[in-house]
């Protein structure tokens, strides 16, 4: 600061009163800026730069590995992995699906319905965060176990016959089938739909779905022509919480699937930490940071929503 | 339900509400109530925050049920009926314009959610009316207060409702706004013929633009009439307070002959025609006389020998006075009343009348009124002085 404040040397004796508080004000905004920006530089720049050398390199652990610009990693890992690209993006559409039809009811009845409740359904979406992630995904484990309450009452309904049909599960097991990934994708991740959600719906005025009431709109056409369209944020950016962090899940399919259900974040992970093909790893966290990049993009125009906010 | 006289005498289009209340829990908002608002009028429920005008007006639109009691409109009994399915529409405070649609598309959306697919013209014709036919593809935000309270007027009256609903529609106006708007709507209501209820809190708005105006208080209508009625002839002292100003002195009935009451206060005797008090009066009984601060004269307490015979007169001295340019607006402190307010005209000004003279104040005594001497002098005063400031 003292060095900002301080006036150049110059002869008009009237420039050191006027200068220093407008140049301490110019400088304040940057001031502020500063620790996130290095938060930023070092805790996301740098490991950015990092992988991306590392996609590059070519060499064995024992070695070393060197930057040889060998690009072709990119096109190996793709040729290789692409079923789990696809799959992933399947898994956390899916999901994403599942949590809006959940979310969005519930987030409605929070908004407008709750009463003296809301506070007290508030805390019951996010209490399931005082618990870890890790211990809530094994709790699915038991709850779709082979022959528990849960697999027998569908069998019994016979919801495992045409779910088994669609190749969404296996036999009489729901455990270790694509159904159990995307039951753990969409629990973990609803309250990232619900919360955004609830924000951009508890901000509607209600007047507005009485003025809709009042030029002749039917409950149906208010939420159609009204609320929906007005709750529009809340559903991009509960969508995109929720696609972008389950498309590079792996904890779900490592506890809840099988081989057969792998995603990218699994090959990631044992790329990484089990075969120790750094280059192959990092290449797929880039095709799929940029995949990700791209379908945001693609979304965020087709919905319009800078129009909204 | 229906009786017979109701069926045959019901017009056309008016809206009568019929023992209508509604409560909260312990609170009444709405005590049962019985109003007929003819078709065509200007019809103004006035009152302050909390007297139950906005609740009664959300009643007629459906938007709150009534705890009991029926609203008609016309010959049909709509008490059951969803806001969608009435033929009335709202001029909501917050205008509650959608904000994702532009100016022309809310102005379009009750006929297009009746199903009229070719909304151009009349659309455009109704902005034309409001003036706002430049703004069509503008969002709500884009535009003032003044403006989106006109797409507000706009979107409801393209509608042709039977009534059309205006709950303190110019509250978030400025004054001068808020003066124009006024005539803007009364000029809009004489052209489409529409019955309008409008809910205000603003003495002057509702007596400048209703043709009838039922003013309410806690609940209940005070009193119902034309604004000059009103204003004239108030019954309570809470429509006395509330429509402009009132000077009341607390008197005791000395004698009645023929058509005038002659009261006594103060030591002095002051005349009240009969036809204008609301209580009848006894001998010995008590009655509250008042009198507007502009129906008095104010002479000099040396020149009280011109005062004609057969004027009300009371004795006093200046306590303050103000000059407001048409006016001169002075307190005067009487036996009977310590802050008499007295509006002389600023035609011939005594220079003698300053706080500390000694006066005569004196009025035709067709201007006294008398109301029931049970009741809180002070009703309504409060309010008033909120709502000039």
């Amino acid at each position: 600061m003292a060095t900002v404040t301080e006036a150049p040397p110059t002869p008009a004796p009237v420039a050191p009163e006027k200068k220093p508080p407008r140049k301490r004000g110019r400088w304040t905004p940057y001031l502020l800026l500063l620790p996130g920006l290095l938060w930023l530089v070092v805790f996301f720049a740098l490991p950015v730069i990092y992988q991306a050398s590392t996609s590059v390199q070519t060499g064995s652990l024992e070695e070393g590995y060197k930057v040889t610009w060998h690009f072709a990693t990119y096109w190996d890992a793709l040729s290789e992995y692409w079923p789990q690209f696809v799959r992933s993006v399947l898994y956390a559409a899916s999901a994403t699906v599942l949590c809006l039809l959940l979310g969005y009811p519930l987030a409605y009845l929070i908004a407008f319905r709750a009463g003296r409740w809301r506070n007290l359904i508030m805390i019951l979406v996010i209490a399931p965060f005082f618990t870890s992630f890790l211990i809530r995904t094994l709790a699915w484990k038991t709850i779709l176990a082979d022959g528990g309450p849960v697999v027998g009452a569908l069998d019994a309904l016979h919801v495992l016959d045409v779910t088994a049909f669609l190749g969404w599960t296996a036999g009489d097991r729901v455990l270790a089938t694509p159904l159990a990934v995307v039951c753990g994708l969409t629990y973990n991740f609803l309250p990232f739909m619900i919360l955004p959600l609830y924000t951009s719906l508890e901000r509607i005025d209600p007047r507005l779905h009485e003025a809709a009431g009042d030029l002749y709109a039917k409950p149906s056409t208010t939420f159609r022509k009204v609320t929906f369209p007005l709750s529009m944020p809340g559903v991009v950016s509960g969508t995109l919480l929720t696609f972008i962090p389950a498309s590079g899940d792996y904890i779900n399919s490592d506890l809840l699937g099988s081989t057969d259900t792998r995603m990218v974040g699994n090959v990631i992970q044992s790329q990484f930490l089990r075969i120790l093909d750094y280059p192959t790893a990092a290449a797929l966290s880039f095709i799929l940071m940029a995949a990700i990049l791209a379908v945001v993009t693609v979304y965020i125009r087709k919905s319009g929503t800078e129009d909204l906010v | 339900m229906k009786t017979t006289e109701e069926t045959t005498k019901a017009g056309g289009g008016d809206v009568r509400l019929t023992g209508i209340s509604k409560t909260y829990g312990d609170f009444t908002a709405v005590h049962p109530l019985d109003l007929t608002v003819p078709e065509g009028s200007f019809f103004a429920l006035l009152g302050a925050s909390g007297c139950g005008k906005t609740t009664t007006l959300r009643m007629i639109a459906g938007l709150e049920e009534p705890t009991a009691g029926t609203v008609h409109l016309g010959d049909q009994d709509v008490t059951a009926l969803p806001p969608y399915k009435r033929p009335v529409n709202t001029v909501f405070q917050s205008y509650a314009l959608f904000p994702h649609l532009d100016i022309y598309e809310n102005v379009a959306f009750g006929l297009r959610r009746r199903g009229i697919k070719s909304v151009k013209k009349q659309v455009e014709e109704m902005l034309e009316l409001v003036q706002l036919g430049e703004q069509a593809r503008k969002k709500p935000h884009q535009l003032s207060g003044g403006q989106q309270q006109r797409v507000a007027v706009a979107r409801a009256l393209i509608n042709h409702p039977k009534v059309l609903l205006l709950d303190e529609p110019l509250g978030a106006l400025d004054l001068k706004l808020r003066r124009q708007m006024q005539l803007e709507l009364k000029r809009i209501q004489t052209e489409v013929g529409i019955t309008f209820v409008h809910v205000t809190h603003d003495q002057e708005e509702a007596m400048t633009m209703a043709d009838c105006v039922a003013v309410m208080n806690a609940g209940r209508v005070e009193q119902l009439g034309t604004p000059a009625d009103l204003y004239e002839n108030p019954r309570t002292t809470f429509v006395a307070n509330f429509l402009g100003t009132s000077n009341f002195i607390e008197a005791e009935v000395d004698s009645t002959s023929g058509d005038d009451i002659v009261l006594k206060a103060g030591g002095g005797k002051l005349v009240l025609h009969r036809a204008r008090a609301s209580v009848p009066a006894a001998t010995g009984g008590k009655i509250l006389a008042g009198v507007r601060p502009e129906k008095i004269s104010l002479t000099h307490a040396d020149d009280a020998g011109e005062i004609p015979e057969g004027r009300n007169r009371i004795t006093g001295r200046i306590t303050e006075s103000s000059f407001i340019g048409v006016s001169t607006q002075f307190v005067v402190d009487s036996p009977v009343c310590s802050d008499f307010e007295v509006y002389v005209q600023n035609i011939d000004r005594d220079p003698r009348l300053a706080p500390g003279a000694e006066v005569v104040l004196h009025w035709n005594p067709a201007h006294t009124f008398g109301l029931d001497a049970a009741q809180d002098i002070d009703a309504g005063v409060e309010t008033v002085e909120e709502e000039v400031a």
